[in-house]
Parts: structure tokens; C-alpha cells; sequence
């Protein structure tokens, strides 16, 4: 491993423009690090986060990643909101092609690597293959970064996912020493290890090897919520007639926030747009989420007509009935169900409340 | 086949929901060529007679006459719309269903007795049955496009009925109540709009009415307890565009909301 100054972290920030990547990262927008295309890393962003509360804050020193999630996920690039897959004129089928350029993701922590990974095996593995996420999934080259620290809403090491990477990312970093940060550099893929070769720096030694697993020990020891992960899956299938579930749905609005700032929420719905004048119709996927009615509506109705029953259907899938379907839970402990839920309803105390008898 | 037959109403409103049907400029030929437009004073005096295949009705129930009117309207009509705010909740004018009505006309008229109205504003399923409702104040035009295509086509519409938050997640913004602290109604609104106001850094008015399954007393409680708002803000934010949506009276006139649902009178 080597060691970078910000100055070159910087550097090699510029080094993927210039190899015609798109580079995808941390952009200050709207009171919040939200993920976009972005020219250089931000310096000096934190944040503070509750229960139904965001505040982007300055920190008052030099750092590139001091921010903790922020409202975005980098679902939107690999599993776009909406996209057209193909449109219909003159009675054919026009097949809308994808054919996404190489793109550079910066700044991927422990628990999005984690939740692309579960998105893998969601639209990767099995008979069927998503090819539109496959095409992206290909393209993307991810820098990802260890914690430094952590918000109050962070949970990861509850499954062991963070907050050390521990995902296939190309190159991993560890940003040590806020005032005057430098950077912990394993370039892991081929492709990394070429790119990291034209900004050169100075190997590790023992000492800044040892500050940089000091600086993720404290981010989880900064880490206070807690999702036990033994035994839940069968202790919610146990729990489907708690009371909790209408505790829950009392102050739940249904509004669907959570599943659409969640990171492995996959959740979609198609729809034909017909365009009037031209006569063509686009078959578009948009998100989806299992707050709506539609996204459980049969002939007839809703199955999950009450939120009651929507709630119990999103955590019960999200944190038990997705073992059984892909292996692994659908939750990787980012917290931002909790900070961007409109009223503050927070997934960690509903399951503790929810493993008690009632 | 013969084009259906469409025929366009009003009541109390603004009329800015039947624009938006003018206003479809490059769509409207082809409109013209789907349905028959056969009743649409705004758009022309020529005027078939009854009965329609299709009535869009726009604004809200304030008249005897109007009472009257619905009901012809209605036993003329195979499919009746309704469309905006006023129509499907009563619109801003339904705030006279907090007051005193004749007050509010003495305080408001020269002559008083020029004025005969009702003491409420209702929306349209109040008095007759409404086979589609399109919210929005005014509606937005291409949903009005897409109900008139599904209707002729005999389908669904497609038109969401999620939260606008649905739409404003979907556009990449960052959420207003939760990064500024704005006092928003989105979690509560029916999408259509596509989370316009979100979209310019402030606050969801509701514009669009009350989305199926909202918890606005839920959204209300938070809002007080959890973000300082005021029972003057909370009357204010809800005795709007959509003012007779019970769900919002609810806030509006019941000074005890947020009791917790099982303390609720059933």
C-alpha cells in the first residue's frame, strides 16, 4: 500500500477526468453531499443526522470524505429511476438502446459497497439477468473509502459490513488526519493499479498503516445503534401479529422515502407513455416502492391495502425473507431510512420493540 | 365506430383546469380527432346536445342550481370526471364550510341580497357518482391527456396515485423537511405534479389533495411535536386548495388532533 497528500488524491481525481471517465461522487447541492458528476472533491463538508434530520455542517478542516451518507445512493446510476426500454411506432418494437461509457464511482464506503454487492446478487444472479444493470455494472470503476467517522444514524457494524470495505472495489482509501489529511492507498484491481502507478506516492510504512486502522477503529466505536442480526430473521416471522405493527403504522405515513433512499431496495414498475402527436409509445421502468398500492395491486385490489401491511412487508423482506431469496440481508446498516424518513421512524427501535414479546 | 362524444362542465372554480385542455396546443388536433368535442363553451359556441360519452366536470358544488345541474349532468353522462381541486375537494372556496357563510357575504358583497349560495363548497362525488377523479390545482395536462386516452381506449389510467415524494426522490432532490427543516405536505400529497415545489427549495402546499392511505394526522403530530409548528401554521398549511378533504379537516377544525390512534373515537 501507498500513501497519498490530498494534493494528489486530487490529482488523481483530475488523472479520471482525463482518462474520459465520467466521475460520479460527492457534489454539495441543496444543503446536502448528494452523489453526481462532480469536477473536484469538496473539502471541509460534515454532517449531523438524527431520526427525520439532516444538516450539512462545516467542519473547519481540510477533509474529502468527513461527510457521512447523505440522501443519495449510487443505485441511481446502475438502476435509474426511469428509463425507457424500448418504444413502440408504426407497430414496431424500436429496442432504446444502453450503452453506457466507462464511469469512475468516488467515495463508495463500507455499506454502499455492501449494497451494490446485494444488488448483484438481486439482478446478477440466477436464471434471470438484469443486462441494463450489467452493462453499467461493467463499466464502473469504484474508489472506495474506509470511515473516519460516523453519523449517529450509521449501523453497519451490526452485519459486520463496515466500516472497513470489505466489497470487490478497485482501489480502497483511508483518510487519516482531518487538519491536514493524507491517504491510505490499496489499489486492489489492474485497472487501479495502472492508474495509481501515474500518481506515484510514497509506500506505508508500519506507523501510517497503524493511524490509518486507528482512524476506522474510531469511526465504529463512534457507531451506537445496534441491529442484532442472530436469530431476526426467524424472530420477525415469528412477530407478524405484534402489536408493534400497528404502533408502526400509526405514525408511519406510507409516503415510500425509505425504500427510495435505500441502497439494495430494487422494487420497480413499468408503464407505456404514449406520446400524442408522434404517435409513439415508450415503455419506461420507473422505481417502484411497496409503500405504494399499486406495487401489490391485483384484479380486485391491494394485498397490502393498510400501511400496516406495507410496513411489515418492507421489513420483513428487507430483513428476513431476503435470506431465504438472495442469501444475504437486504439491510446493510447505512441509516438512511432513518435520517430521511419524514417523521423520524427509525427500523432499529421497531425491532427491538418487535423481538420482545408483547 | 363513432368518436365518443366529449363534453366539458363548470362549477365554482377559476377555470384554469378546463385550460389546461386548451392549453394542450400540439396535442389538441389530435385530441379533436379521438373524442368529439361536443360540449366546451370555453373553447366554442357550437354545442351539441346530450348525452356525452365523456364529461369532464370542473369546479365545485356552491348553488342549488348547481345541486340541480349535477344531477342532469350526471344522468347525461356515460363516464363523468371530475378534475382539479374544487371538483374532487371542494377547493379554496370550500374554507366557507369553517364559517359563517352569511357573514362572510355581508362583510364581502354591496348588496347581500344579490348573493344566494349555499353554506358549503363540495366537491362532486358528494352529490353524484364519479367514475374518475384527477386531482391537482390546476390539474396537470398530461395526466388529462393520459385519463382522456385510457377512457376512449377503455383502460386504466395511468396515473400514479403514490406520494409526491415518490416524484421527488425520483428527481434526485434532496428533501426539504428533512435537510431544512420546511414544514412540507409531499408524504401526505397525491404525485402528479412532479414534486414541483420540493423541486425550488420549499415546502409542498398539497395542491394536489390527499394521497390513499396518508396519515396527515400522523405527518401534523410529528410536525408539532417533533418541528415547533404552530396550530396557526398547521390551520394554514391544510385550509387550502384542498379544504374540504376530510382528512385535513380533521387538523382544521378538530383542536385535539394527535391523539394517538387508539384513543381515537372510532
Amino acid at each position: 500500500m501507498i500513501q497519498w497528500t490530498a494534493e494528489q488524491l486530487d490529482a488523481f481525481v483530475q488523472l479520471l477526468h482525463d482518462e474520459a471517465y465520467e466521475v460520479l461522487g460527492p457534489v454539495i447541492r441543496d444543503g446536502a453531499v448528494t452523489y453526481g458528476a462532480m469536477q473536484a472533491l469538496p473539502v471541509g463538508y460534515g454532517d449531523e443526522q438524527a431520526a427525520g434530520h439532516y444538516r450539512l455542517t462545516q467542519r473547519g478542516d481540510q477533509t474529502r470524505f468527513g461527510y457521512n451518507l447523505g440522501p443519495s445512493t449510487w443505485k441511481q446510476f446502475l438502476f435509474p429511476p426511469s428509463e425507457t426500454l424500448f418504444s413502440v411506432r408504426d407497430d414496431l418494437i424500436h429496442p432504446v438502446e444502453n450503452q453506457p461509457g466507462k464511469r469512475a464511482f468516488i467515495g463508495v464506503r463500507a455499506c454502499e459497497m455492501a449494497a451494490i454487492e446485494v444488488q448483484d446478487r438481486v439482478f446478477l444472479q440466477g436464471e434471470y439477468t438484469e443486462r441494463r444493470y450489467e452493462q453499467r455494472r461493467q463499466q464502473v470503476f469504484i474508489v472506495a473509502v474506509n470511515c473516519s467517522q460516523a453519523a449517529a444514524t450509521c449501523f453497519c457494524t451490526a452485519n459486520d459490513d463496515g466500516p472497513a470495505v470489505r466489497g470487490s472495489a478497485d482501489m480502497v482509501l483511508t483518510e487519516v488526519n482531518p487538519q491536514q489529511p493524507w491517504y491510505l492507498v490499496e489499489a486492489i484491481s489492474e485497472t487501479a493499479k495502472k492508474l495509481v502507478a501515474k500518481i506515484g506516492g510514497a509506500p506505508a510504512n508500519d506507523e501510517q498503516h497503524h493511524q490509518a486502522q486507528a482512524a476506522v477503529n474510531e469511526a465504529a466505536e463512534q457507531i451506537s445503534r445496534q441491529l442484532p442480526r442472530k436469530g431476526l430473521r426467524d424472530a420477525l416471522f415469528d412477530a407478524l401479529e405484534h402489536p408493534q405493527w400497528d404502533d408502526v403504522a400509526s405514525r408511519c405515513l406510507s409516503c415510500g422515502n425509505c425504500t427510495q433512499v435505500c441502497p439494495t431496495c430494487f422494487c420497480s414498475t413499468t408503464q407505456e407513455q404514449t406520446d400524442l402527436v408522434s404517435m409513439e409509445v415508450r415503455h419506461q421502468r420507473l422505481w417502484d416502492s411497496c409503500f405504494t398500492e399499486m406495487h401489490s395491486y391485483t384484479t380486485g385490489g391491494a394485498i397490502h391495502h393498510k400501511t400496516r401491511s406495507r410496513y411489515r412487508q418492507w421489513l420483513t423482506h428487507k430483513l428476513a425473507a431476503w435470506e431465504d431469496q438472495f442469501d444475504v440481508s437486504g439491510c446493510t446498516g447505512c441509516g438512511r431510512c432513518i435520517s430521511w424518513c419524514p417523521v423520524g421512524i427509525d427500523l432499529t427501535e421497531e425491532v427491538e420493540i418487535l423481538r420482545k414479546s408483547p | 365506430m363513432n368518436k365518443p362524444s366529449l363534453a366539458v362542465f363548470k362549477f365554482a372554480s377559476c377555470d384554469g383546469c378546463q385550460l389546461s385542455l386548451l392549453d394542450c396546443e400540439d396535442e389538441l388536433l389530435k385530441v379533436a380527432e379521438l373524442v368529439e368535442i361536443a360540449n366546451f363553451p370555453e373553447a366554442s359556441r357550437r354545442i351539441l346536445p346530450g348525452p356525452y360519452d365523456i364529461a369532464l366536470v370542473e369546479g365545485s358544488i356552491t348553488t342549488e342550481h348547481d345541486e340541480e345541474r349535477i344531477q342532469e349532468i350526471r344522468e347525461g353522462s356515460r363516464i363523468l370526471i371530475s378534475i382539479g381541486a374544487c371538483a374532487t375537494a371542494g377547493g379554496i372556496q370550500a374554507l366557507r364550510n369553517y364559517a359563517d357563510v352569511d357573514q362572510m357575504v355581508r362583510a364581502v358583497y354591496p348588496q347581500p341580497s344579490y348573493i344566494d349560495t349555499l353554506a358549503t363548497s363540495t366537491p362532486i362525488s358528494r352529490h353524484v357518482k364519479v367514475d374518475y377523479e384527477l386531482h391537482g390545482c390546476p390539474i396537470n395536462k398530461y395526466q388529462l391527456l393520459e385519463v382522456l386516452l385510457a377512457f376512449t381506449a377503455g383502460r386504466r389510467p395511468q396515473v400514479s396515485n403514490d406520494s409526491v415524494c415518490m416524484e421527488c426522490k425520483a428527481a434526485g432532490n434532496v428533501c426539504v423537511m428533512v435537510a431544512q427543516g420546511e414544514h412540507c405536505l409531499g408524504p401526505i400529497t397525491h404525485a402528479g405534479c412532479g414534486a414541483l415545489c420540493p423541486s425550488f427549495d420549499r415546502g409542498c402546499f398539497g395542491c394536489y389533495g390527499v394521497k390513499e392511505q396518508a396519515d396527515v394526522e400522523s405527518l401534523f403530530v410529528f410536525l408539532r411535536d417533533q418541528r415547533g409548528m404552530t396550530t396557526q401554521q398547521a390551520v394554514a398549511l391544510v385550509q387550502s386548495f384542498n379544504a374540504d378533504a376530510p382528512e385535513l379537516k380533521v387538523i382544521a377544525s378538530d383542536r385535539k388532533w394527535g391523539r394517538r390512534r387508539e384513543d381515537r373515537p372510532e
